[in-house]
């Protein structure tokens, strides 16, 4: 089991390192998107620049996490299915999409940072809130773009279907990312927040080995 | 016409809630007034909704356990009815707002949570017509009802409680607030309206699986 979800993320990483496809594709969106944001806004204020900085990141993500399940064709799928199974298929993808996320939360993070002034005031607590924020994120897109993965117009779908899902997570995370951005909470305030959204990961995760099964036969 | 016990309560109770719910006496509050009346109204159809999309839900793991075209069409009518019941939650809360908030929409953690249960049942039909193969569609559209209905639960039931809120009862406890009603608004509320509207739900939704079922004849005998 173990083994297989290992060999499974290592393929991914693997064809990632030598197509070089989906990294470089999401980072030119990326900074793409951040330099027309910095060409129309220069410096937002501080509240601007943590509702901007969320909403790339939602962005990011459906491009980053479409690219890497849709890239399957249904040979590979079939391929698949005949050496693994169904939860390690999808523990595998969630891990890479995690790492995928990190990584491009953590580069937005620095340019939005370079190009779009520095509100923040305790780095350490945002750049935390960003790696919980941007594992939330894909854990729910990795779990919709599997069932997108089956129907037609597969990429406006995902939006459609995730962005009611994720509101609750992405209203929470703005809340509590304002820590970063210099505001006080009450005692246990924040820490009930970022519980709540590690406990909903877990939830989410659950759900995705659960669920997952059921659109793997076909 | 025969109508089962059932169907016959729901008459009785939502005649009493209608009656007694516009004539009896209610508590004078500040602001709100008349307007308290609308919560024999307003406040069921959020129960009921939940009602409809909980049975929606359970069918929608019944057909993943055993895939049968009746579980599916069952599924999507109580998601249907209890999308109607949702809008009209939202309509009648819009119109209450109006008069004791001043405006029907202010961004408040409960309307924004009912905002995003309702943009989730219309993704669970748009995901459900762009599938063209009969098994395929039912068996994503489960996945998607069950997960979307998970993620939903948060929403509607801890989030509230976090975060401050126009509605009564707050941080806390949200919800119908028990301090704002009297006894004699209690033996309306509780035993009537609630039970009621729940009634009237499933029996619309029963109507929508007989259409159904009649509609797609073909494919459940086949």
């Amino acid at each position: 089991m173990y083994k297989h979800i290992v060999t499974l993320l290592k393929k991914d990483l693997l064809l990632e390192l030598r197509q070089q496809y989906t990294f470089y594709g999401v980072l030119l969106y990326v900074a793409s998107t951040i330099f027309v944001l910095y060409l129309s806004l220069e410096q937002p204020e501080t509240n601007v620049w943590n509702g901007l900085f969320w909403m790339i990141q939602l962005f990011i993500c459906v491009n980053a996490v479409a690219k890497s399940f849709l890239q399957e064709t249904k040979g590979r799928m079939l391929y698949f299915y005949s050496i693994a199974g169904p939860v390690q298929f999808i523990i595998a993808k969630l891990v890479y999409n995690i790492i995928i996320m990190l990584l491009m939360s953590s580069i937005s993070l620095l340019l939005f940072q370079l190009l779009l002034g520095n509100p923040l005031i305790h780095f350490w607590q945002f750049a935390g809130i960003v790696c919980l924020g941007s594992i939330s994120l894909s854990l729910v897109f990795t779990m919709l773009a599997a069932i997108a993965a089956k129907a037609q117009q597969q990429a406006s779908l995902m939006a459609i279907m995730g962005f009611p899902v994720i509101i609750p997570q992405l209203l929470l995370l703005m809340r509590i990312s304002k820590a970063g951005l210099g505001e006080i909470f009450k005692e246990s305030a924040l820490s009930d927040m970022v519980w709540l959204l590690t406990g909903l990961n877990g939830l989410v995760m659950i759900m995705a080995v659960i669920l997952f099964p059921f659109l793997w036969k076909d | 016409m025969r109508l089962s016990w059932w169907k016959l309560l729901c008459i009785v109770l939502l005649s009493y809630v209608l009656f007694a719910g516009f004539l009896m006496a209610v508590p004078r509050k500040a602001i709100l007034n008349e307007t308290i009346r609308n919560i024999y109204f307003h406040v069921p159809m959020w129960q009921t909704m939940m009602v409809l999309c909980g049975c929606s839900v359970y069918h929608s793991i019944r057909f993943l356990r055993k895939p049968d075209l009746l579980s599916d069409i069952k599924a999507t009518s109580y998601a249907t009815a209890g999308m109607v019941f949702g809008i009209l939650g939202i309509v009648t809360g819009a119109i209450w707002a109006n008069y004791t908030w001043g405006k029907p929409w202010s961004n408040d953690i409960k309307q924004i949570g009912s905002a995003i249960a309702l943009l989730i049942y219309a993704a669970y039909f748009v995901l459900r017509n762009s599938i063209t193969d009969i098994d395929k569609r039912a068996r994503v559209g489960a996945v998607y009802n069950i997960f979307a209905f998970v993620m939903l639960l948060p929403a509607l039931w801890i989030i509230p409680r976090m975060m401050e809120s126009l509605h009564p009862g707050g941080q806390g406890n949200p919800g119908a607030d028990p301090r704002d009603m009297d006894t004699r608004m209690r033996i309306i509320f509780y035993p009537a309206a609630i039970p009621g509207f729940i009634l009237l739900g499933l029996w619309i939704s029963s109507l929508v699986i007989r259409v159904r079922k009649i509609e797609d004849k073909n494919l459940l005998h086949a």
